[in-house]
């Protein structure tokens, strides 16, 4: 295996989404077969790279000399291998799951298209080895993840959710790109190995640097969906479930911790970067499990849920621990898709009922998507020795060595999420059905449930130390290992355990048996009103844009400039045509005063 | 007494002034013509002194101003012919040569 490897994989859903999307999109499951193919043969090859040694390959692309020389290049090392095994696992078992989830779905070989054109973008990100090449694919995964989302574009809440969620990720990619024209021209490199020898040389302010860290952040922002630009993700989930699953939940979501951690060497030279990235974590960590303890929309719980893991991970990386960070992103791909694909399944089965007021009583009915539902929401929610648990627990240790109230925060956004989830699971699947549909409901076909139980039984042991050091590579392993040593793992795993404890029980208590939601707080139901706070904002900005160019385009331009403009060459004309009276002989005597005038003035004034 | 080249330039200006009077004042287009042609005689006169006192190294006067004189007569006798065409024109027009009653060439 050479280093020109990594380019099939890389290749292999680009050529799927080039064929699909131009060739038998019609044909839905010709296409459906050629994206699970491409898919699969990226798997494999991920496999192989991931047991082969680190490679780095490039082509040189654009070439100005010293200034700036751009590459697309591939490369392969600890972080991306991870990533590779996660994007095209999580995203080969969704794949097989969408081809029964979509499989009456009308544009079914778009799906499939898009989904490879997804996949492409998103393997492009993981292998970027310079910021140029990872924007270009930063924004292609954002495209795609637009045409997803919308996929059901007939629908007008489908259609919008697209829109908000390229809008606003479109500010966060603002800011990255200021970042790295920030980096490039302190530097003039944009590769991340050239940056990494660098910048240590570069001379630098010490705001420069941070407002550069946290300007390549806000990119992290808007596509990790943190607050303030947290707000497209729930709505995004009114793409088709697998999308949610794959994009919005294991993958795409994670794109933004993955290259924070990738240019963590940028991020760490900057502490007041790092407070802000770490302040923001937890803040979108705390603020996103509140608003989920309100929803009542399966999907919308578990977005939410989302949301917050993905504050969890930023909060790592800002803590300085992008080790521990990874480590959740690895084990949140599994139990979050797991989860995801699982409301899917209760969605499919349910004929598109997503109110978890209107379930109940399903796992009796649907025995194998409820255990692995619950093996995810345990997963998730810090039972000890799952997936979840040891990762969180990496994430809490590092906010109890760095910072008290961050650790204090993060610990009651663990509880709240065993509260929540508790509450989905007892809700929508214990009790007694509350509609007809609940009580017909029933396991989807093997490939729905197959990738369930993969999931499942990943969710179990993807955190178990002889899997997760081997996936993580020793770098990040050896991180982890470092800050375990410095003290109170102890301490942290048993709050940690207590927090789970008491958030489970408490939702269990409150919402066994419940007809309805026995709490009320509608400012967690309303989303802290932001929504409505940037509708409002926005209308009012525009509404004082709009009547400032208002009054300078009536005033400034078509008063003064034009009515101005020929007003004034009107009245003059009207004053000059006075002296044109018509005799002649004046005309003459006139004209002899100038010549007199003139030559005096040539011939004896000066 | 000699005659200088002021007291030429003197006759001239008188002319000239005689004649641009006359372009003032008088009403009837065919006098203003006359006189206009006595304003090109004016010109012609103090070309025609320059000529004579400008003499060179040579003894010889200037030559330059008395040709550039008979050009002067030779675009004149033109004008004159196109001049006349145009007040016979306009009398045909107008019934009248009076410059008073021509006055619509205004806004």
């Amino acid at each position: 295996m050479n280093s020109h490897f990594p380019w099939f994989i890389l290749g292999a859903p680009l050529v799927s989404a080039f064929v699909i999307l131009l060739f038998t999109r019609g044909a839905h499951k010709l296409s459906a077969s050629i994206s699970v193919g491409a898919v699969f043969f990226a798997f494999v090859a991920s496999v192989f790279a991931f047991l082969g040694p680190d490679t780095h390959d490039a082509i040189s692309w654009i070439d100005l000399g010293d200034s700036l020389r751009l590459n697309i290049g591939v490369t392969v090392d600890a972080l991306s291998k991870v990533m590779l095994l996660v994007v095209t696992g999580v995203g080969l078992l969704v794949h097989l799951y969408s081809t029964v989830y979509m499989g009456r779905d009308e544009s079914e070989g778009r799906f499939f298209g898009c989904l490879s054109l997804f996949m492409f973008s998103m393997l492009g990100i993981v292998l970027a080895d310079n910021f140029a090449m990872m924007f270009i694919f930063w924004e292609l995964v954002g495209v795609s993840s637009y045409l997803l989302i919308g996929h059901w574009f007939t629908r007008d809440s489908a259609a919008e959710a697209a829109k908000k969620a390229f809008l606003t990720n479109r500010i966060g990619d603002f800011g990255f790109m200021i970042g790295i024209l920030m980096l490039w021209s302190l530097t003039g490199a944009v590769g991340f190995a050239e940056l990494r020898e660098k910048l240590p040389l570069a001379t630098y302010t010490p705001t420069f640097m941070t407002v550069a860290a946290l300007a390549i952040f806000c990119g992290a922002v808007g596509k990790s969906a943190q607050v303030p630009l947290h707000v497209w993700l729930p709505d995004a989930m009114e793409g088709p479930t697998p999308v949610s699953a794959l994009i919005h939940a294991a993958t795409m979501v994670a794109a933004g911790v993955y290259m924070l951690a990738r240019v963590f060497f940028v991020m760490q030279l900057s502490a007041t970067a790092l407070t802000v990235i770490a302040v923001i974590g937890v803040v979108t960590a705390l603020l996103a499990a509140l608003m989920a303890t309100q929803q009542d929309d399966i999907k919308r719980i578990l977005a939410y849920s989302t949301l917050s893991q993905l504050g969890y991970m930023v909060m790592a990386v800002g803590l300085a621990a992008p080790g521990a960070a990874m480590f959740h992103l690895f084990t949140h791909a599994f139990f979050k898709a797991l989860l995801f694909l699982g409301a899917g399944a209760v969605i499919h089965a349910l004929h598109h009922e997503q109110d978890i007021w209107r379930m109940g009583g399903l796992s009796a009915r649907m025995k194998w998507t409820f255990r692995t539902f619950a093996v995810g929401t345990l997963a998730l929610t810090g039972c000890p020795f799952l997936a979840g648990f040891f990762s969180k627990d990496a994430i809490l240790l590092a906010a109890y060595q760095k910072s008290l109230p961050i650790f204090a925060l993060a610990l009651l956004t663990a509880f709240l999420t065993a509260f929540y989830m508790t509450r989905l699971v007892v809700v929508a699947f214990l009790g007694k059905a509350r509609t007809h549909e609940a009580e017909h409901g029933h396991d989807g076909p093997a490939a729905m449930t197959g990738p369930l139980l993969i999931l499942g039984v990943l969710s179990v042991v993807a955190g178990w130390s002889f899997i997760a050091d081997r996936a993580l590579g020793p770098e990040i392993v050896h991180g982890l290992h470092e800050m375990h040593g410095a003290g109170g793992a102890g301490v942290v795993m048993t709050l940690a355990t207590l927090a789970f404890l008491v958030g489970t029980a408490g939702g269990w208590l409150l919402y066994t048996g419940a007809a309805r939601d026995p709490i009320l707080i509608p400012v967690f139901r309303d989303k802290f009103y932001f929504d409505e706070l940037y509708a409002a904002l926005i209308a009012g900005t525009q509404d004082v844009l709009g009547s400032a160019t208002s009054w300078f385009d009536k005033w400034i331009l078509d008063g003064v400039i034009v009515r101005g403009l020929s007003g004034a060459t009107w009245g003059l004309g009207f004053v000059l045509r006075f002296l044109q009276w018509g005799n002649l002989q004046a005309y003459a005597f006139l004209f002899g005063v100038g010549v007199v005038g003139l030559m005096y003035l040539l011939v004896f004034r000066p | 007494m000699t005659l200088t080249l002021n007291d030429y330039l003197l006759v001239s200006g008188l002319l000239f002034a005689i004649g641009f009077a006359g372009v003032i004042l008088r009403r009837n287009i065919i006098i203003i013509f006359m006189c206009l042609e006595l304003m090109l005689n004016a010109a012609n006169l103090s070309l025609v002194a320059f000529s004579r006192f400008h003499v060179g190294a040579n003894g010889l006067p200037n030559y330059n101003a008395q040709v550039l004189v008979f050009f002067i007569i030779t675009v004149a006798a033109a004008e004159v012919a196109v001049g006349l065409a145009i007040i016979v024109a306009l009398y045909r027009a107008r019934q009248t040569t009076h410059v008073e009653d021509i006055n619509s060439l205004k806004f």
